[in-house]
């Protein structure tokens, strides 16, 4: 769940307490409900239904057909036809046809919390925008669910820490520079967009703007994917962050380029066909770190290897001050 | 356009729940992920036929909070985890790539506008 809180903070939502409201505001019901509830349709008899209850101790069922909802049923009910010895007679004698109360998938889990409390109900079935079943919802669920994304949120927030009105501003030296350093491994696609996602939330702790840790970040991405692609084995990225500048070096032993400006040209790309299969190969990656850095620099040799240098060139108004 | 509005344009299937509501303004599609980051616009829907866990590695870097999956392409576990991870919302839809693309911007959803020429020599 931290990332996506982390995906908050992109939005320029404001400090925690605002991201925890919108949290509270926002969560809709598909995220906390039971996907896939047990069913039964309503021609069914009360036997299955005792059946179901027992061997899934659940308390009640929802009646479906057709994938609509028709109904819901209950152990109330299944009382109801053990006294009356009915229990060979279909769900659509016992079941609660009218007035259901449901929630629907996309609201947010305050309004279904709201109606749990108006009713005094347990459960709601879970309808989407086309009425079909999508799942079912307890008080419980919503419950855990936030208090969870609290937790996870005050973790977040305590990692941060107090955050610095300056970038850097914290530290007192000469001339200080944070570097981070990630070793990329060859056709190593799993992890591929690791270390740019590492090098982006760091920015954004100390105090990049979303937009300085966005450019930075795509830079570095395609940076990354080529170490893991035209590479003989793999190379490092290094992430060297002063107050006034950011430097992202990715470097490797070999095979090296031939051509350079060639290398740098739109459209031109070296991938094989199962690269090209992954969707790379486009041929944009260059372009994209000259789109995304102010500055670009790279060395080759055929044998040795390649470096390949990025300045971002950090301006005030790519910095946070609260 | 809210996910339901989403959902009912494309008769999309959703595959993960976002982390909360969303209404996004632009959509991208695109099988080639360096071509998505070339220009991107935050919030948006990202439309792609790529079902392995870089889309959304890409969806990400581009701040797209949606992706969509087109030709009834069901992805790999790996990908979903990945977005459960990441907090992006998948949906799969059955139509195509150019219908999807048709039906949300028929719907109102916009694109990235006409881009300047970049010559490309191969």
């Amino acid at each position: 769940m931290k990332r996506q809180f982390a995906l908050l903070g992109f939005m320029g939502q404001g400090g925690a307490l605002s991201k925890i409201h919108e949290l509270i505001r926002e969560m809709p019901v598909s995220r906390v409900m039971t996907v896939s509830p047990f069913t039964l349709p309503p021609d069914a008899t009360m036997m299955e239904l005792k059946g179901l209850l027992q061997t899934h101790r659940i308390s009640g069922v929802p009646v479906v057909r057709d994938n609509k909802l028709v109904g819901v049923i209950s152990i109330e009910d299944l009382i109801h036809a053990l006294e009356e010895q009915r229990l060979d007679e279909p769900l659509a004698e016992f079941m609660t046809s009218e007035g259901l109360i449901t929630a629907h998938a996309q609201e947010p889990v305050m309004e279904a919390l709201r109606r749990f409390e108006s009713t005094g109900i347990g459960r709601m079935p879970v309808l989407d925008a086309r009425d079909i079943l999508v799942g079912i919802v307890t008080r419980g669920d919503i419950t855990l669910a936030l208090l969870g994304a609290l937790q996870d949120l005050y973790s977040e927030a305590e990692a941060i820490g107090d955050r610095p009105q300056h970038f850097f501003a914290a530290l007192e030296s000469e001339n200080t520079s944070l570097q981070l350093r990630y070793h990329v491994e060859k056709d190593d696609f799993a992890h591929g967009g690791d270390a740019s996602a590492k090098i982006k939330r760091a920015l954004l702790r100390i105090g990049a703007s979303p937009q300085l840790a966005r450019r930075v970040s795509i830079a570095a991405y395609e940076a990354e994917i080529n170490l893991i692609i035209h590479t003989e084995a793999g190379g490092l990225i290094l992430a060297d962050v002063q107050p006034g500048e950011i430097t992202i070096v990715a470097q490797d032993a070999g095979p090296g380029i031939a051509d350079v400006d060639l290398a740098r040209r739109p459209g031109y790309s070296t991938a094989t066909p199962e690269i090209r299969e992954m969707g790379f190969g486009a041929g944009m990656g260059l372009t994209n770190m000259e789109r995304c850095a102010d500055e670009i620099n790279m060395w080759s040799a055929l044998g040795v290897g390649t470096r390949l240098q990025m300045r971002f060139k950090v301006s005030p108004e790519e910095v946070i001050t609260d | 356009m809210t996910l339901d509005e989403i959902l009912e344009a494309t008769e999309a299937e959703q595959l993960v729940a976002p982390p909360f509501n969303m209404d996004v303004e632009s959509a991208c599609a695109s099988d080639l992920m360096s071509d998505v980051l070339v220009f991107t616009k935050s919030n948006m829907v990202l439309v792609t036929g790529l079902t392995n866990p870089q889309a959304i590695r890409t969806a990400d870097m581009a701040e797209a909070p949606l992706v969509i999956f087109v030709r009834g392409k069901y992805p790999p576990k790996e990908t979903l985890k990945l977005a459960e991870d990441m907090g992006i919302a998948v949906l799969l839809t059955g139509y195509t790539m150019f219908e999807t693309a048709g039906l949300l911007y028929q719907s109102g959803l916009k694109g990235l506008g006409k881009l300047p020429t970049i010559r490309q020599e191969h």
